[in-house]
């Protein structure tokens, strides 16, 4: 078998490359150690200050619950709100929280006290969730809310955003390194020249294809267990659905990845171009199928879109079988589909092969 | 006995015809050079025989197989070594030549014979990277490559562009020694001077055939009276020679000037000199050698 031959080039290739087996390694390492605790959405040590003018026990009894959560930085208590106001426009305090002079009044009453919650918008999602995070506390105290809600976070109870995170990082890997190295391997077999002395020999396009891709579907395997291991290590966070389940998607994946790596690698003549291709896909990829924002707050044009990504439904696919613990039956109609991803996406790169111009 | 053929091959990129209605055949166990400036077409006509591009039109037929339908069996008979070095640099000289020796399903060992008078000069060097050989030895390792399945044509684009006058020497030695094998031999080289070692040549222009025949025959051919000139002035003297009314071309040509006249223009021209304030002017006829006649054919085309 002449694929023998060409996988252990290809194999010594990579081996001998200074640079790209360590990267392989130090790469998911770095990725799955250091991008979910800092990629979060939780709202944190927001910077507060409040104007009290009311200065009555009952509004210190407020400014000492704020203090004491965890989403609040009590910066300064101040009595006019120009003062408060000054310190937002320098950027000093992000939120400010003002109490008017008849609140015990009112409280005692239990009458409507007036609170007013002005927080900088500038980045949206901060002064969004930081008021409602006001808000809330400042409902719990005046005990005005009739029903208490008790709300229960299925599969995610402590809204851990690193448990969302994880399985979508792995995707990301996944389609870095499955995706852009072979079709960089290619581009470069073009840009020196060799591709053209394989070209002339006997050799099937078929065989050079897979001995090109076969390398790259262990590597995605390895890193995709390396993966797994740090964040049981790590995270403590196992999947909840079988180890099965998980790599026979990841299998699925890798192999419309490396076909999309080829397809790549069909039109572009340079390393440039194929770059560029790859980071134009992996815009998209990352932003419309569903890998931040969540698919179902997307609009109706986008979420049609999306669908025709194979990215989304791998991401599906990982997060319920890590976060719910589906297994194959619950999530055939997406095996389904991504299974004719492969088929759709291989046929087309061997097709679109030319060993003749 | 003809072992390629092409049938007015013709092969476009955008406007430019790359081949304009080529026709060439190649005996079997000859040295056959095309020879013709850049961008003559000569690259194109080697992607085209060795199955690498399709023409765009016109036929032709390698070993009595089609390029179009029987690429596969072609590529099998043929070794091909691009002008541009194309081998892994990051494997060592025997991990490449293993390599291409794989790739036709067959051992180094099995061939040997064949390459061992060029190998021989690479084989102390056999664990070193390819990446870190020297010209010379990189061109050698290459033919090496394109020459272990025992290939029954040879092409060979523009194989001594860059490499020193030694090593071209040395090349052409070796592809003497490998046309003594019995494999037909074909190469490009726009150095009119390598014309000489082939048996027969094509002058190609603009994707045409000019001439074809041996190197000889052409220079038998050419019908002019060719004079040497020289004078104190090299520069000053090819202008104004160039500007002599009975000159029908001049050129340079290593130390001197190349120059051709109409009849019996010879004396005239030593006046016309004379009047130009040249100094020292030595004029002599020589035997022309293949760069004149390439131009002398040229000049009938434009």
């Amino acid at each position: 078998m002449k694929i023998k031959y060409l996988l252990e080039k290809e194999f010594k290739q990579f081996f001998r490359n200074a640079f790209i087996p360590k990267m392989v390694i130090i790469y998911p390492l770095l990725v799955m150690l250091v991008i979910p605790l800092i990629t979060n959405l939780d709202i944190k040590n927001l910077d507060i200050c409040i104007v009290d003018k009311d200065n009555s026990s009952s509004s210190r009894k407020l400014i000492q619950k704020i203090d004491a959560s965890n989403y609040f930085v009590l910066d300064k208590v101040v009595h006019k709100y120009s003062e408060a106001l000054e310190e937002i426009e320098n950027g000093n305090i992000d939120a400010i929280l003002e109490i008017e002079s008849d609140f015990e009044k009112h409280m005692t009453n239990g009458t409507n006290a007036n609170i007013q919650i002005s927080a900088n918008a500038v980045d949206g999602l901060k002064g969004g969730l930081g008021s409602s995070y006001l808000a809330s506390i400042i409902n719990e105290f005046s005990g005005d809310s009739l029903a208490s809600v008790s709300i229960q976070h299925k599969y995610n109870p402590l809204l851990d955003y690193k448990r969302f995170m994880i399985p979508a990082l792995i995707v990301i890997l996944l389609i870095l390194l499955c995706g852009l190295l072979p079709a960089l391997n290619i581009v470069n077999e073009k840009e020196v020249g060799t591709i053209e002395q394989l070209n002339v020999s006997p050799i099937s396009k078929l065989q050079l294809i897979l001995a090109k891709l076969i390398p790259y579907w262990i590597m995605g395997l390895v890193i995709l267990s390396i993966c797994i291991i740090i964040v049981w290590l790590v995270y403590s966070f196992v999947p909840a659905g079988s180890l099965f389940t998980i790599y026979l998607v990841s299998i699925l994946f890798i192999l419309i990845m490396s076909g999309f790596g080829i397809l790549i690698s069909n039109i572009s003549s340079s390393m440039q171009q194929a770059l560029f291709v790859v980071f134009f896909f992996m815009m998209i990829f990352m932003l419309i199928s569903g890998l931040f924002t969540p698919f179902n707050s997307m609009p109706q044009w986008a979420r049609i879109f999306s669908s025709c990504l194979p990215p989304r439904y791998f991401i599906e696919i990982m997060r319920d079988v890590y976060l719910k613990g589906s297994g194959i039956i619950d999530l055939y109609p997406k095996f389904l589909i991504l299974t004719g991803f492969v088929i759709l996406i291989n046929f087309w790169a061997i097709l679109t092969y030319r060993k003749q111009e | 006995m003809e072992i390629v053929n092409t049938y007015n091959l013709v092969k476009k990129y955008g406007e430019t015809y790359a081949l304009d209605g080529l026709n060439l055949s190649i005996n079997k166990g000859e040295l056959f050079g095309l020879i013709g400036a850049d961008g003559a077409g000569k690259t194109t006509v080697f992607r085209i025989l060795t199955s690498l591009i399709l023409p765009d039109s016109g036929d032709a037929k390698i070993l009595n197989l089609d390029i179009k339908e029987d690429y596969k069996e072609i590529r099998k008979n043929i070794g091909y070594m691009p002008g541009k070095f194309s081998l892994y640099l990051d494997l060592s000289v025997y991990e490449n030549l293993k390599f291409f020796a794989s790739v036709f399903g067959i051992s180094i060992e099995e061939n040997m014979d064949i390459i061992y008078p060029i190998y021989k000069h690479l084989e102390k060097f056999k664990d070193r990277k390819a990446g870190k050989l020297s010209g010379g030895m990189k061109q050698k390792l290459a033919l090496s490559c394109a020459l272990i399945h025992k290939p029954k044509i040879l092409f060979l684009d523009e194989p001594t562009t860059g490499v020193d006058p030694v090593s071209r020497k040395e090349f052409w030695e070796m592809l003497k020694m490998l046309k003594s094998q019995g494999i037909t031999i074909i190469v490009s080289t726009p150095y009119m001077d390598e014309a000489n070692m082939c048996d027969r040549i094509a002058l190609m222009r603009k994707g045409k055939l000019m001439s074809i025949n041996s190197p000889k025959n052409i220079i038998k051919d050419f019908d002019e009276v060719l004079y040497e000139i020289k004078s104190d002035n090299m520069y000053q003297l090819l202008n104004d020679i160039r500007e002599f009314k009975k000159t029908k071309r001049a050129y340079t040509f290593g130390v001197s000037h190349h120059l051709i006249l109409e009849k019996d223009s010879k004396d005239e021209i030593l006046e016309y000199l004379k009047t130009r304030n040249h100094k020292n002017i030595f004029i002599n006829r020589v035997e022309p050698n293949i760069e004149d006649c390439y131009l002398q054919i040229e000049s009938l085309y434009e």
